[in-house]
């Protein structure tokens, strides 16, 4: 009975929050009110056919929708997208092999520069030939290519860190981001490779290869306008293949390996698990996740916080993780610091007994909610540390019959 | 021809003899038991055996070849799985998923057919999940697959631990006190358990056991270890009788208490 009325209740849920989304483009609420309906489909008890169905008709059509109406929204969606990939990557090597890697956005740089050296002029300062930029069409070439440098970076990071457990592997590995980020901002002499602290600009975007279809429909819409639908689907597409891999790796003898090793290496070792070569393998592949996702966009790396707030070794916890994250960062904290200035600027007075009066208009500016982001999310991961420690959605028992 | 050889294997830590020269031969079929008082380096030698601890001088063979240097997923491989004394599942993953671990040696697969999900590895995964349901039914935890692994009471995580060290398909399972915390009928269905094990599941079981009412009904053939060293081996009976092993169990003097009374 629950099981096939649940889905028309969300169906419902779906499209008046949808609805909600379009009539108020300015409100962070209903567009909340919209995400979540994602986070109740996971609730929701149904067939996985229905669910995947109703995932797919928010995520591909509604969300591209909202995203034309007020393209704030694609920008949030691709964020979360993005962080949403890392967090996957980081959850393999933390969340499935146990292995605190807390230099884990150095793969994401290294993603991230290599397109960036070689789809803007930078690379004729070291190629002779004045070759580059290259070809729009070479970012997808560049997007497989940094799988396989991503997973080759993970093993040559993991060789020398291989024996370390725990708090040493974690601070070691915090080193190696710092290395990178070190070379990033200093290999613009002797040769310059990263243009140091300066930056790479312009970077090539991906070719609008199907520009000729929209046109053959008549359809003529801006670059302007297109580009954030175009990365909003090719993040999509990033995030289902990373999904898919995770899943099909999570039920195999590799995914078992892992686990083992995460709940005992001992243990595992004796069961005929090479620990030495499963974990490069964590490395490599959490790493080509993440070196991927950076071809794909150079953003602010806040997402080890993702995975504790989601669930470690869960596959929808660290989605929500990054989810979450994302939000607050963009919306709540935004739209708080938004309504602060607001009620400084009215000048309204508060007038409270015993203390006397207050003008608003006196607030400092450093009252600010989205200065200090850090602060709330440091307070976030503690309070979760102590009151649930295994995430908001911890992994589940798989049920098989 | 003996299945698995011991020759003067030796092992030190720092100033404590662990090893002494052991030989221990183990024939086809056969089950032994290795028992000592408590420090008398049983657990040692299964570590040693295992990969675990490289010992410091000696030989170990099995079935002819020699198992020196190999690591404990080499030796796995090679054909010898054991259980741990003090329990080692992995308690947060599931009853099946523990024993599908047991079989990693013998699940080929490769990287790409997994990321294709080809249906030669769907076939063989299959195939392996069968297999891992014949042996927690085996090991009397039948519809208990898809808990926890720590959600099982004591005595039926020592079975999963013997199941998940079947799923490696071993020749020679070694099993480091089995009956451990089990009352008389659960140590008596263990019994049953492992006479059915030989020549269908494995070839030879060596176990370490302080339940003498298992040694003595059990084994074909025990070795007693004290201090490192090896002071007596032979049949049940003959290794009962024995006055060094007396000696070692209740102290100097005892035996002679014991002939006289």
């Amino acid at each position: 009975m629950t099981r096939s009325l649940a889905p028309i209740g969300l169906l419902a849920y779906i499209s008046g929050s949808c609805l909600l989304a379009i009539l108020y483009p300015q409100s962070v609420l209903a567009f909340l009110l919209f995400e979540a309906s994602l986070l109740l489909l996971y609730y929701i008890p149904a067939h996985a056919k229905v669910k995947s169905a109703l995932a797919a008709l928010v995520l591909v059509l509604l969300m591209p929708l909202l995203g034309a109406i007020n393209g704030y929204y694609l920008e949030v969606a691709i964020q979360i997208g993005i962080y949403a990939a890392l967090a996957l990557g980081l959850n393999i090597v933390v969340g499935f092999v146990g292995l605190l890697n807390l230099g884990f956005v150095a793969f994401y740089a290294i993603g991230a520069y290599l397109w960036a050296i070689f789809g803007s002029p930078q690379a004729n300062e070291f190629i002779a030939g004045g070759g580059f930029p290259l070809a729009p069409y070479w970012f997808f070439i560049f997007l497989l290519l940094s799988i396989g440098v991503g997973a080759l970076t993970g093993v040559v990071l993991g060789l020398p860190v291989l024996r370390l457990r725990g708090d040493y592997l974690a601070v070691v590995t915090l080193g190696f981001a710092e290395v990178v980020r070190a070379l990033v901002n200093n290999l613009d002499k002797p040769i310059n490779l990263t243009n140091g602290p300066r930056g790479i600009s312009p970077i090539v975007k991906p070719p609008l290869f199907f520009r000729p279809v929209l046109e053959f429909f008549g359809l003529q819409v801006t670059d302007a306008k297109l580009y954030p639908l175009y990365f909003y689907f090719l993040v999509l597409l990033v995030v289902f293949v990373i999904i898919l891999v995770t899943r099909r790796l999570e039920s195999s003898r590799i995914g078992r390996a892992w686990k083992a090793i995460r709940e005992d290496e001992i243990a595992a070792a004796a069961m005929g698990v090479s620990v030495v070569r499963m974990k490069l393998l964590g490395f490599a592949v959490g790493a080509s996740f993440a070196s991927a996702v950076g071809v794909l966009f150079a953003a602010k790396q806040v997402f080890i916080a993702m995975v504790i707030l989601g669930g470690m070794g869960s596959i929808p916890g660290a989605i929500l993780g990054a989810t979450g994250v994302t939000i607050l960062n963009l919306q709540l904290l935004k739209g708080l610091s938004l309504w602060l200035n607001g009620l400084r600027q009215s000048g309204a007075v508060l007038s409270l007994p015993l203390l006397g009066s207050y003008s608003l208009s006196q607030l400092p500016v450093q009252f600010e909610p989205a200065k200090y982001e850090r602060m709330v999310f440091g307070l976030i991961l503690i309070l979760m540390m102590i009151f649930r420690p295994q995430g908001v959605l911890p992994p589940r028992r798989e049920q098989r019959k | 021809m003996a299945l698995l050889e011991l020759r003067g294997v030796s092992k030190r830590f720092g100033g404590l003899q662990a090893l002494a020269r052991v030989n221990v031969d183990l024939e086809d079929g056969m089950i032994a038991s290795l028992i000592g008082p408590n420090g008398a380096g049983k657990t040692t030698l299964f570590n040693t055996l295992t990969g675990l601890y490289r010992p410091d001088e000696g030989e170990i063979r099995f079935q002819n070849r020699s198992l020196i240097g190999l690591k404990p997923d080499q030796i796995t491989g090679a054909g010898i799985s054991r259980t741990f004394q003090n329990i080692r599942l992995f308690s947060h993953m599931t009853v099946l998923d523990n024993v599908l671990v047991g079989m990693h040696s013998r699940l080929n697969t490769k990287l790409w057919q997994i990321l294709l999900s080809t249906q030669g590895y769907q076939e063989r995964e299959k195939e392996a999940r069968k297999r891992a349901l014949e042996l927690i039914e085996l090991a009397g935890l039948s519809g208990r697959e898809n808990e926890w692994a720590h959600q099982l009471s004591y005595g039926e995580q020592r079975r999963l631990e013997i199941a998940r060290a079947l799923a490696a398909a071993p020749k020679l399972l070694l099993l480091d006190e089995p009956s451990a915390g089990m009352n008389t009928s659960e140590a008596q269905s263990l019994m049953t358990l492992f006479k059915e094990l030989i020549g269908r599941y494995v070839q030879a079981i060596l176990l370490i056991e302080h339940n003498m009412r298992v040694v003595m009904g059990i084994s074909d053939r025990v070795h007693v270890l004290d201090y490192g060293e090896k002071i007596a081996e032979g049949h049940p009976d003959e290794v009962r009788q024995d006055p060094r092993v007396i000696e070692a169990y209740l102290g100097q003097g005892a035996w002679t208490e014991h002939a006289k009374g």
